[in-house]
């Protein structure tokens, strides 16, 4: 691909995107969760995890917007620092993934054989498990945490992008630019990261934008369980489990956590339809690639 | 059909070789010490080494590994540390709990989404068709826990309905299938949209269209039938998923399935019972694929002709 196709290419998706009035709205959303997220200490009045007990159980207020919880501590923080934890995970261990995945399925493709047949069952194993099973195994022995949240998910969620990356990889090998590089003397290792990885950038974005909304139930699930963050760390999952208690008399409690759970993954999987059909050279006018 | 059989049994039993190593691994080798887990912050390092003397911890890994896999091969899972029984008896009182969840919900997913997909597909553009696919984004988005949460409140405390905990009859277990089966049906009602608008572009069904059969006729007769390839993979797999899945749902219903047994073990780090508990759900799930797999390539010779171990 040279350099002008290739700015062809994504200055067309760029504007097919654009008319995509849906993903635009999820790309707002998103875009105002993160500044939340990013400006958490600015816009928040209280501190996450100070509890207050003479003020426990509040309905929602001026003065307290989305009410307190069973000690005392201000749900809309918690909920505004949830969404650090949500955000994060997603994208973290989607990224882990995907670099596990594309390095794996690149492989696979390119290097066939063997090495593919190994790596092909490696991908059918990961597939196959019950992977909340696994994460909640993984999380249990590593122990509640950020980074070891990151880390679970994103080594059992690669299999996927591995096996979409395999499969591109095998068509792109035989054609004629990579074979006139390794005539050229092109070695293995550059045409993976130079030539097949460009080519693959589409499809590790689009497998990282859907594969954000299960990671961020997953980590909401085992926070649920407690074995995702720390407590008193404020995830969404943990909030919900927390405000079970209380779902007779204070409805409101369980209601912002799990709406805003919602939101983002529903943001996240309008977000990934939309590249998908934007990055789509079939659905270009031009067939720029 | 033979061949592609045996070839399928035998990559299946690679996996579950696989997965089983890799259960293993995760709950021995990394990190430290599993009897001093299991015994928390208070044991004193006697009682430590006499648990690890008793649960064969001072053997090589690979020796504890094989020794383990030979009990699995016969039928023994071990012994649970806390209850003192077998294993495979608490997983098998469990597992019904677990199979009539999973076999509920799976209709509740099947029904629900077969006939919201085959109405979107039908009112393609319209207002139907926009609500379905808006609820179905919303439910795929939904977290079960939190639905279940929804559902206890609305039809469990504020309408009495249905009880909102444990398992007696029948009907304890409608709200657990709900919250647990919506999520699939959500996507399941995606995918029968999306594959029967590729059949209805075909040329036969505007030849059906053009001999004067009749839309219901044509619909379900033949856009539906041919549509249902596809769609047949993803229920396959649901149902694996939804066998594993339920765990959350056991919990948020106290219902003593498997999930609820293997959460509650792994609280009271109860390694012998997670361990057996989670290589047990494994297997189910790849037998699960792979009776899938099977039944896929009988449906459709393509399948076995051309796909090979991959």
């Amino acid at each position: 691909m040279s350099a002008e196709k290739k700015k062809s290419y994504y200055s067309e998706s760029f504007r097919l995107f654009r008319k995509n009035r849906v993903a635009m709205v999820s790309v707002i959303v998103l875009l105002l969760l993160s500044a939340l997220a990013l400006l958490a200490p600015v816009i928040c009045r209280y501190d996450p995890n100070l509890q207050s007990l003479r003020d426990r159980l509040q309905t929602p207020s001026a003065e307290h917007w989305f009410g307190t919880d069973e000690v005392g501590r201000d749900i809309f923080t918690r909920c505004i620092y949830g969404c650090r934890i949500s955000l994060s995970v997603g994208i973290v261990s989607q990224l882990i993934a995907s670099v596990i995945g594309y390095l794996l399925g690149v492989s696979a493709g390119y290097f066939g054989g063997k090495v593919d047949d190994v790596i092909s069952f490696l991908i059918q194993v990961f597939s196959s498990f019950p992977f909340l099973l696994f994460a909640m195994a993984l999380m249990n022995v590593l122990g509640p945490g950020l980074l070891n949240l990151y880390l679970s998910l994103g080594i059992l969620s690669w299999a996927g992008t591995a096996r979409l990356i395999r499969g591109t990889v095998m068509q792109l090998k035989n054609q004629e630019y990579i074979q006139a590089c390794k005539t050229d003397g092109g070695g293995n290792l550059r045409i993976i990261l130079k030539h097949l990885l460009p080519n693959c950038v589409p499809m590790l974005i689009v497998s990282i934008t859907l594969g954000i909304p299960s990671a961020i139930l997953s980590e909401a699930s085992l926070s649920y369980l407690g074995l995702g963050v720390q407590i008193p760390t404020a995830s969404w999952g943990s909030m919900i489990s927390e405000s079970q208690t209380y779902i007779r008399t204070h409805t409101y409690y369980s209601l912002f956590p799990g709406l805003l759970i919602i939101i983002t993954v529903m943001a996240f999987n309008m977000l990934g339809d939309g590249l998908r059909d934007a990055l789509d050279p079939k659905l270009h006018s031009g067939g720029s690639l | 059909m033979w061949r592609y059989i045996g070839k399928r049994t035998l990559l299946a039993l690679g996996i579950m070789l696989c997965i089983s190593l890799i259960t293993f691994i995760i709950l021995n080798v990394i990190p430290g010490d599993v009897a001093a887990m299991m015994l928390g912050d208070f044991a004193t390092a006697d009682n430590i080494a006499q648990l690890r003397e008793n649960m064969g911890l001072n053997r090589p890994l690979p020796v504890q590994y094989f020794s383990w896999l030979g009990g699995i091969v016969r039928g023994d899972f071990g012994t649970s540390y806390f209850q003192n029984r077998p294993v495979l008896e608490l997983i098998h009182i469990s597992f019904s709990y677990t199979v009539v969840i999973a076999v509920s919900a799976y209709v509740v997913a099947v029904v629900l989404g077969l006939s919201f997909g085959i109405l979107a597909a039908t009112h393609r553009g319209g207002v139907v068709d926009r609500l379905v696919m808006h609820l179905s984004v919303f439910g795929i988005s939904a977290p079960s826990f939190w639905v279940a949460i929804l559902l206890q409140l609305y039809f469990g405390l504020q309408l009495k309905w249905f009880p909102i905990s444990g398992a007696k009859a029948a009907g304890w277990f409608v709200l657990p299938a709900f919250a647990l089966g919506t999520r699939y049906a959500a996507s399941i009602s995606r995918i029968t949209r999306t594959s029967m608008l590729e059949v209805m572009g075909q040329d036969y069904i505007r030849t059906c269209y053009a001999k004067g059969l009749n839309r219901l006729r044509v619909t379900i007769v033949h856009v539906f039938r041919n549509a249902l390839i596809p769609v047949i993979t993803i229920l396959g797999n649901d149902f694996g998923a939804l066998l594993t899945g339920s765990m959350i749902t056991e919990k948020i219903f106290n219902i003593p399935g498997v999930g609820k047994m293997l959460i509650d073990a792994i609280n009271r780090r109860d390694i012998p019972l997670v361990q057996g508990g989670v290589i047990y759900v494994a297997i189910i799930c790849v037998v699960v694929y792979f009776t899938v797999d099977i039944l896929y390539a009988v449906i459709n010779p393509n399948i076995r002709l051309t796909k090979d171990v991959n």
